[in-house]
C-alpha cells in the first residue's frame, strides 16, 4: 500500500515536472498550443465529470454552458469593459445559466436528465445562432486582446500555456479536494443509493444541485479559457457536436476518476487537431472510437487500463498479456 | 390573406415530414427506451441514396419513386444490421446505447461529407408533380400536396399495421410493457430490431421525399434531429397519434417561427418541448415517462 503510494506520489511530481517544461522540449508553437488546448478542455471535461462521474447524471448540454461564459466574456469586452470585470461577469452567467439547468434538469434522472439538458443546449444553440443582434450569429464574436495580468502579456503561445497549467493545476488540486470532502462522498452516495441517501437524511436533490454548480463553474472556467485561447466565439461552439465531444472525452478516460477526463481530453484533442493533419476524416475515426469504447471498455481507458496493468502485473495471470494491445 | 395560407400549407407539409420521420423514432423510443440519436443521420443517409440515384451519379438515372425505395430499404437493413451488431451488445444499459447511437452518428455525417462531398446536391421534382394547383387565385406547388398525401397514406398504413395486425399488437405490448410481453411469450428483441429497421426505413423513406424541397446537404442530419426530438416529447414515445399530433404542431411552430420570429426561431421551438418535459414529462400522448 505504502509503495504504491509513493509511487503515485513519484508519478505525479514527474507529470508535473513534464507539464511544466513542456514549452522547452516541445518544439514549436503549435505543439504549445494543442497543449493548451488540451488542458483548458481538460478543465472542461473535469468540470462535466462531476456530473456525468460522481452524480451519476449525464449532460449533453453542457457545450451550451461553456458558450455562454465564452459569449458573456466576447460581449462584455465588446462593449469596453476590461478584462476583470468581462471575466467575472462570465463566471457569474455560467453558473448562473448552470442552476437554471439543474432546477429544471434535476426533476428527472437518467434518459429524461439527458434530454431535458439536450433541450436546453439546443436553445442556447440556437439563440446564439440566430440572436443575431446580441451575438453576431454565424459572424460570431471577436476578442482582439488577450489579458495581461500583472504586466504579463497573453498573446504569445508559451504565456498562455503557462497560465491555462496554473489554472489547470489548481482545478485539478480542487477536484481532489472535492472528491475527497463529505459533499464528494455523499454526491457519490446519492450516485448508487438514491433512496438510501434519502432515508439516511441527505437532501438528494441539494446535493445534486451543488453538484450542478460546481459543475458549472469548471466549464465556465473553461468557456473563459476557450475565448481567450481562439480569441474567437461561434455557435458551433454550443452545437451538440460539442456537448458529444467533451462527453466523449469524460466517458473514453473514465467516469468518475481524476486522471479520466485529463487522458480523455488529451485523446480528443490530439486526433482533432494532430491526427487530422495526416487523416482527412477524424470525425469518423472520433465516432468510432466512442462506439469502441462504449462497447468494449465501458469503464473508460484510466479504469479499463488500470485493470489490465493489474492483471498483467499479478504473476499467476498468464492470459492477461493478450488483452494488452488496447489501446 | 395569400401570405397566411402559404405558410399554412408549407407548416402541413413539413408536419407531414417530420411525422415520417419520427413515426419511427416514436417506436424506437417507446419500445427501446432510448432516444436514437442516429435517426438524423437515417434521414440524411437515406436521402444522400436516393439523391444518388435520382441525379444519376453511378453513371444511371432511376425514377425517383424507385430511388426511394431502394433508398428505404437499403437504410432499413442498415439499420438492423446496427441493431443486431452494436446495441444488441448492451442489453439494458440505456445510457451506454444512447451513446452508440451518438458514435453512429458521428460517423454517418463524416461518412456522407466523404461520399459525396460538401456541395449540396438538388434533386428534381418527380416527373408530373413539377406544376401547381390552383384554387381561385392562390397557386400551391402540386408536389408539396403530394408529400401532405403520402404522409396521410403511411400514417394509415401504420396504424392499420399497429391496431389491426399481429405483429402491432405484439409492439404495442412490448411498448406497455416489456417484461410483462416477455413473459406471455413475445420475443421482444426480435421486435427491436423489426422495429428499428422500421423506423431507420421510415426516416430514409422521409429524407428522400423531402429532397426536393428541402435538398441534400451535410449537416441535414443535426438540422433534423432536434425536431424529430421535440415532435416525440411533445406527442409522447411510442404514441402514433402522439408523433402525428406533434409533428403538425411542430411544422407550424417552426415554419411561423421562421418568418414571424426569425430572430429567435430556435428558442420559440425548443420552448414548448421544454414545458411539456416539466409539466407533463410523458408528452401529450404518451404512455409513459422517459
Amino acid at each position: 500500500m505504502n509503495s504504491t503510494m509513493s509511487l503515485r506520489v513519484f508519478a505525479i511530481i514527474i507529470a508535473v515536472a513534464a507539464l511544466a517544461t513542456l514549452p522547452l522540449w516541445m518544439g514549436g508553437i503549435y505543439y504549445i498550443n494543442v497543449a493548451s488546448q488540451i488542458l483548458l478542455y481538460a478543465v472542461f471535461a473535469l468540470g462535466l465529470n462531476v456530473l456525468v462521474g460522481y452524480a451519476g447524471l449525464t449532460s449533453l448540454g453542457h457545450a451550451g454552458l461553456f458558450g455562454v461564459a465564452a459569449y458573456a466574456t466576447g460581449y462584455m469586452l465588446q462593449l469596453g469593459y476590461g478584462h476583470t470585470e468581462s471575466i467575472l461577469v462570465a463566471l457569474l452567467v455560467g453558473v448562473a445559466s448552470m442552476a437554471v439547468y439543474a432546477v429544471l434538469s434535476l426533476r428527472s434522472t437518467g434518459i429524461g436528465f439527458i434530454m431535458i439538458t439536450l433541450a436546453l443546449g439546443e436553445i442556447l444553440w440556437g439563440l446564439a445562432y440566430r440572436w443575431i443582434s446580441l451575438t453576431g450569429g454565424d459572424n460570431g464574436i471577436n476578442v482582439p486582446k488577450r489579458p495581461a495580468p500583472f504586466g504579463y502579456s497573453l498573446s504569445n503561445a508559451t504565456n498562455f500555456y503557462f497560465t491555462t497549467l496554473i489554472v489547470f493545476l489548481l482545478v485539478v488540486v480542487v477536484m481532489a479536494i472535492f472528491v475527497r470532502s463529505p459533499l464528494g462522498a455523499a454526491l457519490r452516495g446519492t450516485r448508487d443509493q438514491p433512496r438510501r441517501m434519502n432515508a439516511l437524511g441527505y437532501h438528494v436533490w441539494a446535493i445534486r444541485f451543488y453538484a450542478c454548480l460546481f459543475s458549472g463553474l469548471l466549464t465556465a472556467v473553461s468557456g473563459i479559457l476557450f475565448v481567450y485561447y481562439t480569441q474567437f466565439i461561434s455557435p458551433q461552439t454550443l452545437a451538440l457536436t460539442s456537448s458529444a465531444e467533451v462527453l466523449l472525452m469524460v466517458i473514453a478516460g473514465g467516469p468518475g476518476t481524476l486522471l479520466g477526463p485529463i487522458v480523455g481530453a488529451g485523446l480528443v484533442v490530439i486526433v482533432k487537431t494532430v491526427v487530422s493533419g495526416f487523416i482527412e476524416r477524424w470525425n469518423f475515426l472520433l465516432g468510432a472510437i466512442f462506439v469502441a469504447i462504449v462497447i468494449l471498455m465501458p469503464d473508460g481507458l484510466v479504469p479499463g487500463t488500470t485493470r489490465l496493468w493489474r492483471l498483467a502485473t499479478r504473476k499467476r495471470a498468464p492470459v492477461a498479456a493478450k488483452t494488452e494491445g488496447a489501446p | 390573406m395569400n401570405f397566411w395560407l402559404v405558410l399554412t400549407v408549407n407548416s402541413v407539409t413539413f408536419g407531414g415530414l417530420l411525422f415520417l420521420l419520427s413515426a419511427g423514432f416514436s417506436l424506437i423510443f417507446g419500445l427501446m427506451r432510448i432516444p436514437n440519436l442516429t435517426h438524423g443521420s437515417l434521414f440524411m443517409l437515406g436521402a444522400y441514396v436516393g439523391a444518388t440515384f435520382v441525379v444519376g451519379l453511378l453513371g444511371f438515372k432511376l425514377n425517383f419513386w424507385l430511388a426511394a425505395i431502394l433508398a428505404t430499404l437499403a437504410v432499413a437493413a442498415l439499420g438492423a444490421l446496427a441493431e443486431r451488431l452494436l446495441l444488441r451488445r448492451l442489453p439494458g444499459d440505456q445510457l451506454a446505447q444512447v451513446l452508440v447511437t451518438l458514435g453512429l452518428s458521428f460517423m454517418a455525417a463524416d461518412f456522407c461529407l466523404m461520399m459525396w462531398g460538401g456541395d449540396p446536391l438538388n434533386v428534381a421534382t418527380p416527373d408530373g408533380l413539377g406544376g401547381f394547383v390552383r384554387f381561385g387565385t392562390i397557386a400551391f406547388p402540386m408536389y408539396r400536396l403530394a408529400i401532405i398525401v403520402i404522409a396521410a397514406l403511411v400514417a394509415i398504413a401504420l396504424w392499420l399495421l399497429l391496431d389491426r395486425t399481429r405483429l402491432g399488437a405484439m409492439i404495442r405490448a412490448g411498448v406497455d410493457d416489456p417484461d410483462m410481453a416477455r413473459v406471455v411469450g413475445i420475443r421482444v428483441s426480435q421486435l427491436f430490431t423489426i422495429v428499428f429497421a422500421l423506423g431507420a426505413g421510415l426516416a430514409a423513406f422521409a429524407g428522400i421525399i423531402g429532397g426536393p424541397i428541402l435538398s441534400v446537404y451535410p449537416g441535414l442530419d443535426q438540422d433534423m434531429l432536434p425536431l424529430a426530438l421535440v415532435v416525440v416529447i411533445l406527442g409522447g414515445s411510442g404514441s402514433l397519434l402522439g408523433s402525428f399530433v406533434g409533428s403538425i404542431i411542430v411544422g407550424f411552430i417552426y415554419n411561423f417561427g421562421q418568418a414571424l420570429l426569425p430572430e429567435l426561431a430556435y428558442f420559440v421551438l425548443f420552448m414548448p418541448m421544454l414545458l411539456v418535459l416539466l409539466l407533463r414529462p410523458q408528452g401529450l400522448f404518451g404512455r409513459h415517462v422517459p
